[in-house]
């Protein structure tokens, strides 16, 4: 069964729909209980990151996340937003504090905004940087994009993959058991499922 | 690099899939759900879900779950938005974007709190346009209500509010397969920096080259074309291509 975290955060729809669609068994929750029964934990999240840090502050879902994906390993991935909070802190609306989970911080996309429109908004090319199970069988390396903000890890090792928009950014990151993207897989059409796919698949 | 939006734009009427011509005349056109399953197995870029009784009659919860149970592409669903718990309840169906039109004119600051709230990706405002005298002027509630704004000042004040993107119809060209009004779409690209969808009036792949040229836009919406032709978002994608417009392939 795969958890798909539930703070009142972002597009939790499309996210659930994707992996039914791969056959998988969901749970949209918060809960413990749920959680802990959980294989994989998908975070998702659409908005602000001092709003989903503080939702998930409030949704007391943090100390069972540190838990179950930083003590007992469980396949983790993060989407968006849901990538960006597992930063030391973020910029948007103000310096927030995020998880920790990977040494850096969340900024605004560094671009000409006379030049370039932002949000970044749309399908983009994915550069793969290390070999990484998240893009395997993966045939068009375009996923779709809906940011204004990157994550900036400080050690380059976490980075999987970028892409770029008027900067190079991070596009994913791999840390042991937790993945992120700063695309929406659930959105990606097939390459987005099929990256879906290989994360379920993946085993600790 | 960032590649062109092509965007199929369904619209919903008494629960059927309907086409307008100048926001009139909606002819029933068949079945939304097998719409929506061809766009996807099309494995097109994007879609835009509109249901025009929405608000008056309230968001049709049922018929969107539907069509986002289908969707694997970005999903704005729009009509009726008037809340941020609607969009909260729309966003949890599977949407990822919604289009505020007439909520927003009524009340510009909802567009503040929506952003606020859930990141101004996710908030698409709706502008629809039409041709009076003395210029272009804004309508709401789908055609029927002159605002008296102009759009270029109304797309401002929209992004300033936190409007993540705009999506600019041509009421005068809605349906009519004559082109895209690239004037239109060029004055309001040029004032915001978000990006602007084009919509109305596409019937030929030369409109495509010529909206993106000529009018700046960020992504082409179009609806009749893939209804009544044989054009498939596809070939649109490839024609861009051709003409230097980078497009997903």
């Amino acid at each position: 069964m795969i958890a798909i975290i539930d703070y009142n955060m972002g597009n939790v729809g499309s996210v659930r729909n994707a992996v039914l669609a791969l056959g998988a068994e969901v749970a949209l929750s918060s809960k413990r209980e749920e959680i802990e029964k959980a294989t994989h934990i998908i975070l998702p999240g659409v908005g602000t990151f001092g709003d989903g840090m503080a939702r998930l502050t409030d949704s007391g879902v943090i100390p069972i996340l540190e838990t179950e994906v930083l003590e007992k390993k469980k396949p983790f991935l993060g989407i968006c937003l849901g990538m960006q909070v597992m930063a030391e802190f973020g910029e948007e609306g103000g310096r927030h504090k995020g998880l920790g989970w990977i040494k850096g911080q969340v900024r605004r996309l560094e671009i000409d905004e006379k030049e370039l429109c932002l949000p970044h908004i749309g399908w983009n090319d994915v550069v793969k940087k290390t070999p990484s199970s998240l893009f395997e069988n993966v045939i068009s390396c375009v996923f779709y994009f809906i940011h204004s903000y990157v994550l900036v890890p400080e050690e380059k090792s976490n980075i999987i993959a970028s892409c770029a928009y008027g900067e190079k950014f991070t596009a994913a990151v791999e840390k042991d058991n937790i993945f992120g993207v700063q695309f929406h897989p659930e959105k990606s059409q097939k390459s987005g499922l099929t990256l879906l796919r290989n994360f379920l698949d993946y085993h600790a | 690099m960032l590649k062109t939006r092509v965007i199929p734009c369904l619209t919903i009427k008494d629960g059927r899939l309907v086409k307008s011509v100048k926001f009139r005349e909606h002819r029933n056109i068949g079945s939304y759900i097998s719409s929506v399953r061809v766009f996807n197995a099309r494995d097109v870029d994007e879609m835009i879900f509109l249901d025009l009784d929405a608000y008056e009659k309230g968001m049709p919860v049922r018929l969107l779950e539907e069509v986002a149970k289908e969707c694997f592409m970005p999903l704005t669903l729009g009509g009726g938005v008037k809340t941020c718990k609607d969009i909260e309840r729309i966003l949890k169906i599977g949407a990822d974007k919604v289009a505020i039109n007439t909520a927003a004119l009524e009340k510009p600051r909802f567009i503040q709190e929506a952003s606020r709230m859930f990141g101004n990706q996710c908030v698409v405002v709706s502008v629809d346009v039409q041709i009076k005298e003395g210029g272009y002027e804004v309508f709401g509630r789908g055609g029927t209500w002159a605002t008296g704004r102009s759009p270029v000042e109304w797309v401002k004040e929209a992004e300033d509010l936190g409007a993540g993107e705009i999506l600019l119809t041509s009421i005068d060209r809605d349906g009519t397969m004559e082109g895209y009004d690239t004037a239109l779409v060029k004055s309001v690209s040029e004032a915001v920096n978000v990006p602007v969808i084009a919509c109305g009036g596409a019937g030929t792949l030369d409109h495509f080259v010529e909206v993106m040229k000529d009018g700046g836009a960020s992504a082409v919406a179009c609806a009749s074309i893939f209804q009544y032709t044989q054009v498939t978002p596809q070939n649109v994608k490839e024609y861009l291509l051709k003409a230097g417009i980078e497009t997903r392939i």
